[in-house]
This record gives structure tokens, sequence and C-alpha cells, in this order.
């Protein structure tokens, strides 16, 4: 369970074919292979409940769509949470099932995986582009340092010392300061640009 | 095994459990806007933790051949003295009072108490990210990236209350004074640890003691605080025996699922 979600590459479908994908209910395409194109193409509309200017399969949540090893045929859908306590997931997990089943779709299930865990580094590069001009700085590379490995914990300058500065979505400036380190969900940080004088959300390292 | 295998996995879901109740007490009372909304992140990262490894402790109890259970039964159907969750992390944000007496949240012990406790879990997750248990090492794994930010919060609060004004320091220093015996408990002797370590599956405490001592004493130098002398009694959350403000905070954190058993919405 743990290993197999690896194995099948995210299929990268274009938004307009994808879309076009998802209101064709042609139920000739009879085939394994086309019910899962299908199940892919669905899915690639289905919003993060949040943020909904990007996909769950573009920000990592969704890992997999598969056969399962039973007489039906059974296709899996994969998901994996982003954060432990991330309310966020059984609207996930509802939001597929009613995209699912509209698109008729069945007999399906969804299964939710935690290893490996989720990280930012799985949010495309289109993805981040969306969230930057939605407004949400997307996630830098750095993350916090882990205590006792790196360097010993430093506080101070406290500016930076957890994720430097992401650039202000509104004007680009790299002047931005830290204003908290959790936001409006569990996955961003609050900051404001010094140049624009705007506040934005930072979609942290994870 | 299985038995004390449950029993490790329970303690550290109680612990995510009661500590993140316990913060959640600032939600909508937070003493500014951005520490209402942090602790209340912080407490919904601890209860996901706490469910993930309810469920998986539901999954081994049923694949043992007990009662079907699910991760709600633990949190709402168990009593005091079954609760494993170390003394620190069910004390109020006040420090100690005589009697039945009543006081303000303070947000120093708040502060302390997370720091102690965060500094912990970042050398125990890491180490149960390598347990032969893959779904607690694949709980631990997600839990490591969460504690990270927790840690940072509480030191970078504790540096700025302990190295602040006259009164923040004095306040600071006074819940440390209170709390640092509680942490005694975290490292004691313990047959339950002992046993989960020699199976690959958990890790034991007093093994971390000498990083995490290391990790606080470098931030409480930086606050200008100092630990307390080592020593006095150590306390017995884990055991079951817990001190008189668990009942309280069970009643609450119980009391609907109680009122209404198996109510749906």
């Amino acid at each position: 369970m743990v290993n197999a979600m690896q194995t099948t590459p995210l299929l990268d479908l274009q938004p307009e074919t994808s879309s076009a994908a998802a209101t064709s209910t042609s139920m000739a395409a009879t085939t394994a292979d086309a019910a899962l194109a299908q199940a892919w193409a669905v899915l690639e509309c289905v919003p993060d409940p949040e943020i909904p200017v990007v996909s769950i399969r573009e920000l990592g949540i969704l890992r997999d769509v598969r056969r399962a090893d039973d007489a039906r045929g059974t296709l899996e859908v994969v998901i994996t949470p982003t954060y432990s306590g991330c309310p966020a997931m059984g609207q996930i997990k509802q939001d597929i099932e009613s995209a699912m089943t509209a698109a008729g779709i069945v007999p399906f299930r969804v299964v939710s995986v935690l290893a490996p865990a989720w990280t930012t580094d799985w949010i495309t590069a289109e993805a981040r582009a969306k969230l930057n001009a939605y407004g949400i700085a997307p996630p830098q590379g750095d993350r916090p340092i882990a205590p006792g490995t790196a360097q010993p914990l430093r506080f101070v300058p406290r500016r930076g010392s957890v994720a430097d500065q992401p650039p202000c979505p509104h004007c680009h400036s790299t002047h931005t300061e830290r204003l908290a380190q959790f936001g409006s969900t569990a996955c961003k940080a609050l900051y404001r640009c010094l140049e624009c004088r705007e506040p934005f959300d930072y979609f942290k390292p994870y | 095994m299985t038995e004390q295998h449950l029993a490790y996995i329970l303690r550290l879901a109680d612990n995510a459990l009661i500590l993140g109740q316990r913060n959640s007490e600032w939600c909508g009372h937070g003493p500014a806007l951005e520490e209402d909304i942090a602790l209340s992140n912080i407490s919904l990262d601890l209860i996901g933790q706490a469910r993930l490894l309810y469920a998986h402790a539901a999954s081994l109890e049923t694949a043992a051949g007990g009662a079907a259970r699910t991760e709600d039964h633990y949190a709402y159907w168990r009593t005091e003295p079954e609760f494993a969750n170390y003394t620190l992390v069910e004390l109020p944000h006040y420090g100690p009072l005589a009697g039945t007496a009543r006081a303000e949240k303070d947000y120093a012990v708040t502060i302390v108490r997370n720091f102690l406790y965060a500094t912990l879990m970042s050398h125990l997750w890491p180490a149960l990210a390598q347990s032969s248990d893959a779904q607690l090492a694949a709980i631990a794994a997600k839990s490591v990236k969460e504690n990270l930010y927790h840690v940072h919060h509480a030191a970078d609060w504790l540096v700025r209350m302990g190295d602040g004004t006259e009164e923040s320091h004095l306040r600071a220093q006074r819940a440390l004074d209170y709390l640092a015996p509680y942490t005694n408990e975290l490292f004691s002797v313990d047959p339950l640890e002992d046993s989960v370590a020699q199976a690959g599956i958990g890790a034991r405490n007093g093994q971390l003691k000498a990083a995490w001592l290391a990790d606080v004493e470098a931030t409480l130098d930086e606050a200008t605080l100092s630990l307390p002398a080592p020593g006095g009694y150590t306390s017995t959350g884990k055991l079951g025996i817990h001190s008189e403000h668990m009942g309280f905070l069970l009643a609450e954190l119980q009391s609907v699922a109680r009122l209404y058993p198996g109510a749906q919405w």
C-alpha cells in the first residue's frame, strides 16, 4: 500500500482536454485504460476546497488512480492528507465521490495513505503560478531547521530565521516580513510586503 | 507484544489529544489575534496526530481479535485512569493554586509547556519515523514536519518573554520553575518503553534526554532564563494516575459524546 502509489506517473493533462473529458460521460470507453484515463480527467477538475484555484492533483493530494485487485475491477482513488489535522480531508473525499459518481465511473473507492508524507515539493509549477496569481506566495525550498541537526537553534535575528523572504504576490518585492507563523489555514503563514504594504498569505514549506 | 504496542500508541495519542485540547482553550481568547490563530492551528495539528494514532490503535486492537474500535472510542469513552498522557500536558494554563482557587490563563505557562513538549517530540518523532511499525513510522514522518513549526513558535516566544521586560521575564521564569519538575516523568524509567524499544517499535525517551536538554538549555540561554535545579517529584500521568485537573478537562472533552451517544451531524 505504501509503495504502490509511486509506480504510476501522474498524467499531465491539459486543463482544456480534461474539462472536455469530464463533461463527456460517453461510456464507449469500456477498456480498463480508458476508464482510468477518464477518472484522471474527472479528478483533474476537483479543486482544493480551501484554495479553489488549484486542483487536488496539482497540490499533490491526489496520488494515484489504480485498479484494485478484485473481480469487479474497482477503481481506487489514492489521496494523502496535507497536515495531519487538515479539516478539508472529509470535504475532499466527498468532492471526489460526487465527481466520480456524476461521471458514472463506478465502482470506485477513495483510499487515504500517509506514506510517503505529503510535501510542498509536490506542488506543480503551474499550481505555484496559480497560487501566486491568487495572492498566496508559493512555498520556497527552505524549511525550519531541525533542532540538533544543521546548527544550534538560533532565533535572533528572527527575520529570515524560519523562512526567507518570499516575494510579495502583488508587487513581487522581496522586501517582506513575517507577521505570524500560522495563518488562515494550517498550511499558511501571514506575511506583509514592506514595499506595497499589502498583507499576504505564504504557503509554508512542509 | 501487542498489548504493549497498543499501550504505547495510545500513550502517544493521549499526549497529542490532551495537549491539543488544553491549547484549544485559547481559541477565541488568545492574547493577540495572531496567537489565537497559532494556538488553534497547533491544536489542530496535535488533534490530527491523535486521530491518526487512535485510528491505528483501533486497527491494532481489531487485528489482535479484540473489540471493533474506532478512534472516537479512545477519545470519548475511556475514563481518566485509562489515559496515559504525561501530567505536563494536562495542567491548566496557570501555576499552582491552593484549594479550589482559579486564576486567569497565563501565556507564559502555555509557551513554556509547548516548548518543553515540542522539544522532546523534535527528537522522538524522528526516532519513531524509523519504527518497524510502518503506520507509526508514517504518522511520525508527518508529525516531524508539523512539530518543527511548533518548536519554533514556542522557542521564539520564550526568547521574547525571557529577554523582554522585567514582568515578562519574571513570569516566564516562574512558569519554567513550575513546569520543569514535570519533565522528570518524560524520562523516568519505563518498562513500556523498554519493551517497545526492544521490539523496534518505540524509543526510550531516556536516550533522548541529553539531546533534549542541550536544545532546551541553548534556547533558555538566549532567553536569559535558567532551568531550576533537577530533582523534585516524578509525576505519574503516563501510568494513569493524573493530577486533579485531568477530570475537568475530560469532562469538557467528552461531554457532547456522552450526552448524545452516537450522534451524527
